[in-house]
């Protein structure tokens, strides 16, 4: 239901190029490139078939507007105002006047034809570098007219792609916590939404606590932490069918679950008598292996992208550091070794990096160090911030945080963030109620 | 030489008021935290219920600890003694941590406070079928607020009648 693939022709090959625009993602990029996103041109019947599906007036300028704001949002990109615009939009995409382009200061210029063909919804565009006065890439590809919103991330993420040189993470969805009412009786549901805000859905009705969902790699299982009953435990939900099941149906709390990158196990804790340990249960068999026994608390955990390590916190120092291990358990080392206490763990989908959380003289940070615990670097400071999730590239985290309140206990809010590996482009992601424990998912078209 | 006299006692008597004022204040906010906090671990009444008279239903912990202060094993001791004269009571002790932490490991921090408490229960003779142990991390705090006292009162383990 949510989730409806998208059926992609890529029709077009792109053209072979090279020497042309080129944007550079690994440093903070404090001089967008400027890009003209023209309006998708639209013939009339096609405008007014859209429009009896989708209530759409024009949905040729709909998706536009949905890539020039992730354009935006990504920090690497201004797209210009429309009112600048010379050429008409289907003018535009058979040849652009480079000329008319070069003059509002536009190096990219995006063009596009949609169509309704067939009841279905057909697309085309092109990417044209202004300064070289050529075609970089040209796509085209077919779908149901409802995923019109994802065709403006799919559009976003070749552009991106074909800009940067690395995949997009445009057509993602995240899944978090909603919130709402007062801090000390907190309900908290499911939800799940695009990555750029829209498409919210709430997933559980907020008649028991719950926290921390994580996606599986294909993005269409989740598994949360759920206090269904009042007994807390690992649950594993599925978003196309809306089936629950109890998956940490251990005799004490199961907890901090998060899938294994070929999605087949559930890597989580389990509290017993004071000292947490890590388990890990095989989704198809349900066979359980104990990979952590110690009297401490050993939780967090998170896989390697190749499956062959774990990252978790532990406080069997005395104090909440990070550490890595085998996947069995062995080779366990800690890696954070900085002043403060440092949790949440998550390896990058790279495979080079581990994003954290780190607790320091009463600042909450989000950082990130290489695997052997150097390099490490904070990105953002605040009163409390907490739980990075990596976007599919690599690229971007996002996390959520929590304001302090005033001395009568009042102002507590608790929001999405995001923010580059760079440190730079942090910005709030709007949501419906306030949020929490965010996840990323996985690109769902490639 | 007099007037320098004059104004040398004005200084000395001005620097006596600012040394006098600035004692006063710290002396206030000294007692207010002494009043509810020993270290960091809260010893006032606010948020405590009672099971029964003389018998509170809550204990307190220090920052990122779980380890029962004097007057949690008192509190203990007594929950012991009521529990042993009402056998048909079984309790669930629900753990808590302050808000900061990061949420798992609150999750664990919750657990092991609770456990602590449990462990004392059953040594005064509570036999552990009696009780169950459930952490809320901290996502049930009493106090709203985002200072050391309101923390302080988070930082708990509260027994409740489980029937």
């Amino acid at each position: 239901m949510i989730k409806k693939i998208i059926t992609l022709l890529l029709i077009l090959i792109p053209i072979n190029s090279h020497a042309l625009i080129e944007v550079d993602i690994t440093r903070g990029n404090l001089d967008p490139l400027p890009v003209a996103v023209s309006p998708l041109s639209i013939d009339e019947k096609s405008r007014k078939n859209f429009e009896k599906a989708l209530k759409k007036e024009n949905i040729g300028e709909e998706i536009s507007s949905i890539v020039e704001n992730n354009l935006s949002t990504s920090g690497l990109f201004n797209p210009l105002s429309k009112k600048a615009f010379l050429q008409a939009p289907d003018i535009a995409n058979l040849k652009p006047r480079f000329e008319d382009w070069n003059l509002i200061k536009a190096q990219a210029l995006i063009t596009g034809k949609v169509n309704y063909v067939n009841d279905k919804l057909r697309v085309e565009f092109r990417l044209w570098d202004v300064l070289a006065a050529k075609e970089m890439m040209a796509l085209a590809f077919t779908t149901v007219p409802s995923n019109w919103r994802r065709v403006g991330h799919i559009i976003s993420d070749k552009v991106y792609e074909r800009l940067t040189g690395e995949k997009g993470y445009f057509d993602t969805r995240i899944i978090y916590v909603g919130e709402e009412g007062p801090k000390t009786q907190r309900i908290k549901k499911l939800a799940i939404m695009d990555q750029d805000g829209f498409n919210n859905k709430f997933l559980t009705l907020g008649n028991e606590l719950v926290l921390t969902p994580r996606f599986n790699p294909t993005s269409q299982m989740v598994t949360y932490l759920s206090y269904f009953k009042n007994l807390p435990r690992v649950y594993l939900l599925d978003i196309e069918t809306g089936t629950q099941e109890v998956v940490g149906d251990f005799p004490g709390m199961t907890f901090a679950p998060r899938f294994s990158p070929d999605g087949k196990k559930i890597i989580m804790s389990f509290a017993k008598d004071g000292k947490s340990d890590i388990y890990t249960m095989d989704l198809e068999n349900r066979i359980v292996e104990r990979i952590t026994n110690h009297p401490s608390i050993d939780t967090s955990p998170s896989y390697s992208p190749d499956g062959k390590y774990i990252t978790f916190n532990s406080d069997r120092s005395g104090y909440q550091q990070i550490y890595i291990m085998k996947s069995d358990g062995s080779d366990v080392k800690r890696i954070s070794f900085g002043n403060g206490l440092y949790g949440t763990p998550v390896w990058s989908p790279r495979g080079d990096l581990i994003a954290f959380t780190k607790l320091h003289k009463g600042k909450f940070y989000i950082g990130v160090m290489r695997t052997d615990g150097k390099g490490e670097r904070l990105l953002t400071e605040n009163y409390y911030q907490e739980a990075p999730s990596w976007s599919p590239n690599g690229r971007v985290l996002i996390f959520y945080r929590e304001t302090k309140t005033n001395e009568k206990g009042e102002g507590f809010s608790a929001k999405l963030w995001s923010i580059d590996l760079t440190g730079y482009n942090e910005r709030q992601i709007k949501t419906p109620t306030d949020a929490s424990d965010p996840s990323w998912s996985s690109l769902l078209s490639n | 030489m007099k007037l320098s006299k004059i104004f040398k006692n004005t200084l000395i008597v001005l620097t006596a008021c600012i040394v006098l004022s600035a004692c006063a204040t710290k002396k206030e906010i000294a007692t207010d935290i002494k009043g509810s906090m020993q270290g960091d671990v809260y010893t006032g009444t606010d948020t405590v219920k009672y099971l029964a008279e003389g018998v509170p239903d809550r204990v307190f912990f220090a920052t990122n600890e779980s380890i029962l202060t004097t007057a949690s094993r008192e509190t203990l001791r007594a929950q012991a003694s009521w529990l042993r004269k009402n056998s048909g009571i079984n309790v669930v002790l629900e753990g808590h941590a302050d808000e900061r932490g990061t949420r798992e490991y609150n999750l664990a921090l919750g657990e092991r406070r609770a456990n602590a408490a449990k462990d004392y229960l059953m040594t005064y003779g509570i036999s552990s079928d009696r009780i169950s142990v459930l952490s809320y991390g901290k996502e049930r705090p009493v106090d709203s607020g985002s200072n050391p006292l309101s923390w302080s009162k988070n930082r708990r383990s509260v027994t409740v009648k489980a029937n």
